[in-house]
């Protein structure tokens, strides 16, 4: 079985480095790819680098052979040259000799294991920011699984679209009030059918907004839905008194809910007057909103 | 001057050591330092190119650390091979490097606040691994540059939000595997020829017929398949998009033209100058399969650009994109498509530049790069919007732009070879590209909501006030980079001929088919 030139000879006794480093490298990228904890990946990516070192060192292997250090009967420097020959150590003394081809035979390369020694110091570099990586991911994330990080990604991604449609649909819907008087009316009957505060936050939102937004904004209580609206009123109305007086505030999106809810014209020439200022004060609110909104969720 | 190599790499090396060290007592010193080391740097790389014109093979070997050429066997010591092909992605690397670092001033200091020092010293430690992969003449060494560049990239995109440490994280392993591969393929080379250096590999191929080695073939396969993951071919690619994207303004704007065309830059090195033409296109099968690969690496990227809703994203897809284009030019074997493979890689990373760096201006004053929140951005920022879309022209191909005529080689190649699912891929990516930059122009211009909706009275009327589009452009020491950067689009694309007889005088040293190549 064993015998000279057959497959398994040749793979298990005079191959043996180059099987058990194949096998390390798939397992270390088995681990890399398919492993769910960062660190075990990281791992894997050790057991990756270190099969090939393990491939180079076996290219440098020599059966018998020596160090690339000279040997004592080798060495010009040494006792046994000297005595031979006295010009020869003079020369010698001045640095490295190259030894004739068949003296080399008892040194093994040492250049593939050099390599490594760059390799080696590469890897524990990519280890040791990747460690880093992992620490910094834990801190933002709570979690080193894979799965849970992607998991909180998806959610702030959600999170944050969210929080640019109002932002950007917000202008469209005062853009389109302006010029065309008959369409807003059929755009915003529907949203003041339901009840008066949620069409407020309609008027606001674009009518293009998923449900999911929606569904988000109507838990939210009257002080966050107050807080968008109050702002281009009282800014539309009087500049001095917006934020100082929340009481004021609050009080005049009730009176212009109640007129709303009737007619969309006080709401629209409030908001054509003051166009720029409903957009920065939307920005403002949105900046604002989320942090009313996370302690909830 | 006769150590001007070396020079290209003592400034921005010894740039980063005082970065380390001076910056701890002031971090503001290192943003002269690094503009300062770099345009020294790119002087050296300027006079190197002089040299290697007027030098008699237009080739200059430089020998590191006192080893002789004639020390046995060649590539004991770390030889630079500097030929034209390497100086030209040098000075392109050096160029937009110092383009980068004078943009990055204001938004280092914004978005990574007191962490300047550590920022120029991996920015500088980058532009030094780059330029070194360009330049190198060593198999192994290359593999080192390559994870200085790799490991210091790490590290500028990590420097962004949580999000970008996650991205880093993939890009990590996928870099790393990438990089490992190829360290096997040169241990599998050095099996066979028992040298390291590129000229030597080559010289030991040819005089012990190892074409037909299966070693050699391995070997190939390998260091192939690191390369491919390296420079985000399309089923490799999937670290890229969510690493650039994330990574701050700065960071972004530096490796995104740089990194994957480095890569490119390494496999046409590969391919040339370490397995030679016939081994590379005679004896492997990557020349039926690689091309059709190519094939559906276009499509999809460019697919996948026009899903998405955000400008860097949309970019990080075309750079998927634009790299599927230089390997196909390669791959198809023929010297007009390596002219435009190489010319492309020059001109990609231009254009490349000045779209990041117009999105970086645009995040700043939009504070948003979703398609939506553009809106009459032109008139607020006319400058910086012209900037951008010389570069988005560039990508299209529109003629006075260095894209047209890069892409104009890449086709004459496709044609020329017969490969004309290549051809047709182009022209469908081109025409994808046409509808991502004019779906953007009609965002910005009109009042179109994504859903199609028009809000104005028609043309011009944006639905916005005066105040929204109130002149507002960004601060000078940003602006003025980007209109440098789209300056050199122009001017490289009106001096072509220029760079191609260059790259002409380069590639008569190998023997290309003008033909079909069969």
């Amino acid at each position: 079985m064993f015998e000279d030139g057959s497959i398994i000879n040749e793979l298990f006794i005079e191959r043996l480095n180059y099987l058990i480093y194949v096998v390390l490298l798939l397992i270390g990228l088995h681990a890399m790819i398919a492993k769910n904890n960062l660190i075990k990946k990281l791992i894997g990516m050790s057991i990756f680098q270190t099969a090939i070192i393990l491939f180079y060192v076996s290219i440098g292997v020599k059966e018998g052979a020596s160090i690339p250090i000279y040997l004592p009967e080798h060495d010009p420097h040494g006792s046994h040259a000297s005595h031979s020959d006295g010009n020869e150590t003079e020369q010698a003394n001045h640095g490295p000799v190259v030894l004739d081809a068949e003296l080399v035979k008892g040194y093994s390369n040492p250049l593939p294991h050099v390599l490594m020694l760059t390799a080696i110091v590469v890897g524990v570099a990519t280890l040791g920011l990747a460690l880093a990586l992992c620490q910094r991911i834990y801190q933002g994330y709570g979690s080193i699984e894979e799965d849970e990080i992607l998991a909180q990604i998806e959610k702030q991604e959600i999170r944050a679209q969210s929080r640019n449609n109002p932002k950007q649909s917000e202008p469209k819907v005062v853009a389109k009030k302006t010029p065309a008087t008959s369409k807003p009316k059929t755009r915003i009957s529907p949203a003041t059918k339901k009840s008066s505060p949620s069409s407020k936050a309609k008027s606001v939102s674009s009518p293009s907004q998923s449900p999911a937004t929606k569904a988000k904004r109507k838990p939210a209580s009257g002080k966050v839905k107050s807080a968008p609206k109050s702002k281009p009123v009282t800014k539309s109305k009087s500049t001095t008194q917006s934020k100082s007086s929340p009481v004021k505030s609050r009080a005049k999106p009730a009176a212009s809910k109640s007129s709303a809810s009737s007619k969309t014209k006080p709401i629209s020439k409030a908001k054509s007057t003051g166009k720029p200022k409903s957009g920065a004060a939307a920005k403002k609110s949105s900046a604002t909103k989320p942090k009313s909104r996370n302690p909830k969720k | 001057m006769e150590n001007s190599i070396a020079w290209i790499f003592i400034f921005p090396l010894f740039g980063s050591v005082a970065c380390a060290i001076l910056g701890m007592r002031n971090g503001k010193i290192c943003y002269p330092i690094a503009v300062l080391s770099l345009a020294g740097s790119l002087w050296a790389g300027i006079e190197t190119l002089q040299q290697v014109i007027n030098s008699k093979d237009h080739f200059i070997s430089y020998v590191w650390g006192g080893w002789t050429l004639d020390s046995y066997p060649r590539g004991v010591g770390i030889e630079f091979h500097v030929d034209i092909l390497g100086i030209l992605i040098t000075l392109v690397v050096l160029g937009v490097g110092l383009i980068v670092s004078f943009y990055s001033k204001l938004p280092v200091q914004e978005e990574t606040p007191g962490k300047e020092p550590l920022f120029y010293t991996l920015f500088l430690l980058q532009i030094t691994g780059l330029a070194g992969i360009c330049l190198t003449g060593d198999a192994f060494n290359l593999y080192v540059l390559i994870e200085v560049a790799a490991l210091t990239g790490y590290g500028l995109i990590a420097m962004g939000s949580n999000r970008a440490a996650a991205a880093t994280f993939n890009y990590v392993m996928l870099g790393t595997i990438g990089a490992s591969l190829y360290l096997l393929g040169v241990g599998y080379i050095y099996i066979k020829t028992g040298t390291l250096n590129m000229i030597g590999i080559q010289e030991a191929i040819e005089a012990n017929g190892l074409a037909d080695s299966a070693t050699m073939q391995v070997a190939f396969v390998l260091v192939g398949m690191g390369i491919l993951i390296k420079m985000a071919f399309f089923p490799f690619h999937a670290w890229l998009p969510n690493a650039y994207c994330n990574a701050p303004t700065t960071t972004s704007c530096l490796l995104a033209p740089l990194v994957t065309k480095v890569m490119i830059y390494v496999m046409i090195r590969m391919i040339l100058s370490v397995f030679g033409v016939e081994f590379t296109f005679e004896s492997t099968l990557w020349t039926d399969v690689l091309p059709w690969l190519v094939v559906v690496a276009i499509i999809c990227a460019a697919v996948m650009a026009l899903a998405q809703r955000e400008i860097k994203r949309m970019l990080c897809y075309l750079i998927v994109a634009e790299v599927g284009y230089m390997v196909g030019g390669v791959w198809i074997y023929n010297y007009y498509g390596f002219i435009g493979s190489i010319f492309h890689v020059i001109s990609d990373a231009c254009m490349t530049l000045c779209l990041f760096l117009g999105t970086g201006l645009i995040l700043r004053k939009a504070k948003t790069t979703q398609f939506d929140g553009l809106r009459g951005l032109f008139g607020k920022m006319p400058l910086t919007m012209t900037g951008f879309f010389i570069g988005g022209f560039s990508i299209i191909g529109l003629p006075p732009t260095c894209g047209f005529f890069s892409k104009w080689y890449l086709i004459t190649g496709g044609m020329v070879s017969e490969r004309w699912e290549y051809m047709v891929v182009l022209m469908f990516s081109t025409m994808v590209m046409v509808v991502l930059f004019f779906r953007l122009i009609e965002r910005i211009h009109l009042a179109v909501t994504e859903s199609g909706k028009n809000l104005g009275h028609g043309h011009g009327d944006l639905g916005l006030t005066a105040e929204q589009t109130r002149f507002d452009e960004g601060p000078l020491s940003m602006l003025i980079p980007l209109l440098v950067s789209a300056t050199i689009v122009i001017v490289v694309g009106i001096y072509n001929q220029e760079v191609v007889s260059l790259i002409e005088i380069f590639l008569s040293d190998y023997d290309l088919p003008r033909g079909t190549g069969h």
